[in-house]
C-alpha cells in the first residue's frame, strides 16, 4: 500500500470516527438523523453538545499530535512529549495560581492563565537551554524543560496540598477533557493554533536535513538555529493552545508520532501528514469510548487515551521492525 | 600506562587492581563530607535544640533525655534520608546508563507509577494502615516492572523497546491513578497525593532499619555490576565482544535498580526526581562521559538529606520531602545548565 493510499484510508477512518462522535453518547442518535436531524431535541443535542465537542476533539488532537511529532524530531528523544518543554507544568502552575490566589473557578477564566503559563515557561526553558550559545542544544533544552517543570510542579504540589479547594479544582482540571468546552473556548485560541500549524509545515523539510546532524544540515543549506526556533515556537503554540482548551491530555503527542514514523519512515513531511490524521482519530475514539463505558456517566478523555493507545503501541513495537530516532 | 586525559590513581592489592579517577574521588569525598555535616545539623535541630557536641555526647550517654530525642526520634529519619537518597541515586544512574537517555529513571519501567497504583488502590478501596499501603505499593510496583520487562522481551530486551513499552504501561497506569483520584473523597485523595510525592514523616527505626539493611545489601551487589554497566554503554555488540553476557547483565541491573526503588517506595512513597537529578548533576560535577554509580549515590544521599532538613525545619509549614526535592533539585539542575554554558564560552 502506498503512503498516499494509506493516508486516504486514514482520512476515511477519521470521517467515520467524527460521525461516531456525533452519533454516540448518553442519547444515541441514528446515523441518518446525524446527517439530516429532524427531531428538535436531537438537533439541539448535535448543535449545542456533540458538534462543538467533536470540533474541539479534532482541533486538540491535531495540535497535540503535530507538536509531539515536532518535539520528537527536534530532540530525537523517544521520551519527549510536547509537555517536555515545560508546557504542561507551566500551564498547571498558572491554573493553580488562578484557583489558589485569584479565586477563579471557570474554564474560560483558566483558559488564558493556562495559555500564558505555557508560553512564558517555554520561553524561559528556551533561554536556559540556549544560555550563552548561538543555538539551543536539544539535550540541554530537554533537561532545562524537565528541571523547570519539576520546580514548578513542586510549587504547584505545595500550593495544592495546603489548599483543599485548589487541590479539588486541580485534580479535575488535570484529568483533561473536551466535554462542555464549547466553541466559545476554541475561537480565541484558534489563530495561535493556525500559526503553529503553518510554522510546523515550514519546518518539516529543514527538520529532515537536521536529522543528518547539524553540520550536514548547514552544508545542505538548512538554517539550523532558525529551524529550531521555529519548531520550539510551533510546539509552544500548538501544545499550549491544546492544553489551554482541554487541560493536559497526555500520550497523544507521545504515541501518534511513533506510530506515524513506523508507517511512513523517517520523512518528516509524511510523519506530520499522518500525525495530523491519526492523532484526532485516537483522541475522538478515546472520547467516544469514555462516553460509552460507564453510561450515563463519562470518563474524561485524558484518562481514556492511554487505555486506547497503549495496547496499540505495545503490539506495534513488538511486531514491526521499528525505527529509533 | 595509558593516558585517559584525566588524572587517575592506581591501586594494586595482589590480583586486584583499581583505576581511580582523581576528580571523581574528590567529588565523592566532598559530597560525603557535606552529607555528614547536614546529617549532624539535622540531628541537632528541632524543637529541642542541641549543639553538635551535645549530639555526640547524647549518642554516647544512654541515660539522658537527649539520647531518646537524638537516637530514638531523629536518627532514624536522618539515616533513612541518607540511605534512601543513595539508593535512588544509584537506581537512576543505572537506568540512565542502560538506556543511554538522560530522561530515564526507574519510572520508565513503570515501577513508581505501579507502586502509586498499588498504594492508591489500598488507600481508596480498603482504607489502609501504613503496612498495608507499603505492601500494596510493593506489589503494584513489582508487578508493573515485571509486566514491562516481559512485554519488552523479544529475544532480548533492547533499550529503545524498553522505553516505549515503559511509556505505554506507565501512561495507562497514570490514567488509572488520575481516575482513582477523581472518584476518591477529597480527604483520601489529598492523603494519597502526599504519599505519592514521597514523605519521610512517618519514618521510625522499623522502616529505617529494615530499609537500610535491604538497601545496604543491594548497594553491595551493585559494586561488581558497575563494570558490565560501563561496557553496556558502548552498545550491545561492543559489550558482547568484550566478554559481557549482555542479557543476564542487563536483567541483573534492571532488577537491581527496581529493587532499590522498591525498597524506598515501600518505606517512604515514590520520592520523585532524586533518581533523575542525581545522575545528571553528579555527571556534571565529575565531568565524566557517562553516569557513574558512586557519585550518583553520594549526591542522592546529600540531596535527600538536605531536602528533608529544609522540609522539616526551614519551611513555615512542614511539607512532604518530595515537594522540596523537586524544587531544590530542579533549581540546582537549572543553575548547573546555565553555569556549564558560561564556562564553555
Amino acid at each position: 500500500m502506498s503512503k498516499t493510499a494509506g493516508l486516504v484510508a486514514a482520512l476515511v477512518l477519521l470521517v467515520v470516527v467524527v460521525l461516531a462522535s456525533i452519533a454516540i453518547g448518553a442519547r444515541d442518535i441514528p446515523l441518518p438523523a446525524v446527517l439530516h436531524p429532524t427531531d428538535v431535541t436531537e438537533r439541539l443535542i448535535i448543535r449545542d453538545l456533540r458538534f462543538p465537542r467533536t470540533v474541539v476533539g479534532l482541533i486538540v488532537g491535531i495540535a497535540l499530535g503535530v507538536s509531539g511529532a515536532l518535539i520528537q524530531a527536534l530532540t530525537r528523544n523517544p521520551l519527549a512529549d510536547p509537555g517536555i518543554l515545560g508546557v504542561g507544568p507551566g500551564a498547571a502552575f498558572f491554573v493553580a495560581l488562578a484557583v489558589g490566589v485569584f479565586g477563579i473557578g471557570s474554564i474560560t477564566g483558566y483558559l488564558w492563565f493556562a495559555f500564558a503559563g505555557a508560553l512564558v515557561v517555554t520561553v524561559v526553558v528556551y533561554v536556559i537551554g540556549a544560555a550563552g550559545r548561538r543555538t539551543a542544544d536539544p539535550v540541554r533544552l530537554v533537561l532545562a524543560g524537565v528541571a523547570l517543570g519539576a520546580v514548578l510542579g513542586g510549587i504547584t504540589a505545595a500550593m495544592t496540598l495546603l489548599d483543599p479547594v485548589a487541590f479539588d479544582a486541580m485534580r479535575f482540571w488535570s484529568a483533561g477533557t473536551i466535554a462542555d468546552r464549547g466553541l466559545a473556548v476554541v475561537w480565541p485560541v484558534l489563530p495561535f493554533l493556525a500559526i503553529g500549524l503553518i510554522l510546523a509545515a515550514i519546518a518539516a523539510a529543514p527538520l529532515n536535513a537536521i536529522a543528518l546532524g547539524d553540520d550536514a544540515a548547514s552544508a545542505l543549506g538548512a538554517h539550523v538555529t532558525r529551524t529550531r526556533v521555529v519548531v520550539v515556537a510551533a510546539v509552544t503554540l500548538l501544545a499550549g493552545g491544546a492544553t489551554a482548551i482541554a487541560g493536559p491530555i497526555g500520550f497523544v503527542g507521545l504515541m501518534v508520532p511513533h506510530v506515524a514514523r513506523w508507517i511512513t519512515g523517517p520523512d518528516q513531511r509524511w510523519i506530520l501528514a499522518y500525525t495530523t490524521v491519526l492523532a484526532p482519530i485516537l483522541l475522538l475514539t478515546a472520547d467516544v469510548l469514555g462516553r460509552v463505558v460507564m453510561r450515563p456517566g463519562e470518563i474524561p478523555v485524558g484518562i481514556v487515551t492511554a487505555f486506547v493507545g497503549a495496547p496499540v503501541l505495545i503490539v506495534l513495537i513488538r511486531r514491526t521492525r521499528v525505527s529509533g530516532l | 600506562m595509558i593516558d585517559f586525559g584525566r588524572r587517575t590513581l592506581w591501586a594494586r592489592l595482589g590480583p586486584v587492581s583499581l583505576r581511580l579517577d582523581v576528580r571523581s574521588l574528590a567529588v565523592c569525598a566532598v559530597l560525603a563530607a557535606l552529607s555528614l555535616s547536614v546529617a549532624l545539623v539535622a540531628l541537632a535541630s528541632g524543637d529541642f535544640r542541641l549543639s553538635v557536641s551535645e549530639v555526640v555526647s547524647a549518642v554516647l550517654d544512654r541515660q539522658s533525655f537527649a539520647h531518646t530525642i537524638v537516637v530514638d526520634w531523629r536518627m532514624p529519619r536522618v539515616l533513612a534520608a541518607l540511605v534512601f537518597g543513595a539508593a535512588l541515586g544509584v537506581s537512576g544512574a543505572i537506568f540512565q546508563s542502560l538506556t543511554r537517555n538522560p530522561l530515564a529513571s526507574p519510572d520508565i519501567i513503570g515501577f513508581s507509577t505501579g507502586a502509586y497504583t498499588g498504594a492508591l488502590l489500598v488507600m481508596v478501596l480498603a482504607g489502609g494502615s501504613y503496612l498495608r499501603v507499603a505492601g500494596g505499593a510493593l506489589a503494584g510496583g513489582l508487578a508493573t516492572a515485571a509486566l514491562v520487562y516481559l512485554l519488552a522481551y523479544r529475544r532480548g530486551v533492547q533499550g529503545f523497546r524498553l522505553i516505549i513499552v515503559g511509556i505505554a504501561v506507565a501512561a495507562t497506569l497514570n490514567s488509572f491513578n488520575t481516575w482513582l483520584m477523581l472518584t476518591a473523597d477529597l480527604e483520601v485523595a489529598m492523603a494519597a497525593a502526599t504519599w505519592g510525592i514521597g514523605s519521610l514523616n512517618d519514618t521510625g527505626w522499623a522502616q529505617a532499619g529494615l530499609g537500610g539493611v535491604v538497601i545496604g545489601v543491594l548497594l553491595l551487589v551493585a559494586v561488581p555490576l558497575a563494570r558490565p554497566l560501563r561496557q553496556l554503554e558502548l552498545g550491545d555488540d561492543a559489550a558482547r565482544a568484550r566478554g559481557v553476557a549482555v542479557e543476564p547483565a542487563r536483567l541483573a541491573l534492571v532488577a537491581l535498580g527496581v529493587a532499590l526503588t522498591a525498597a524506598v517506595s515501600a518505606a517512604a512513597g515514590p520520592i520523585v526526581f532524586v533518581a533523575l537529578a542525581a545522575g545528571q548533576i553528579s555527571r556534571r560535577l565529575t565531568r565524566t562521559a557517562g553516569v557513574a554509580l558512586a557519585p550518583a549515590a553520594f549526591l542522592g544521599a546529600l540531596m535527600l538529606c538536605a531536602c528533608d532538613y529544609v522540609a522539616q525545619h526551614v519551611l513555615p509549614t512542614p511539607l512532604p520531602v518530595g515537594v522540596v526535592t523537586v524544587v531544590l533539585g530542579g533549581g540546582y539542575l537549572i543553575w548547573l545548565l546555565i553555569h556549564e554554558s558560561r564556562r564553555r564560552l
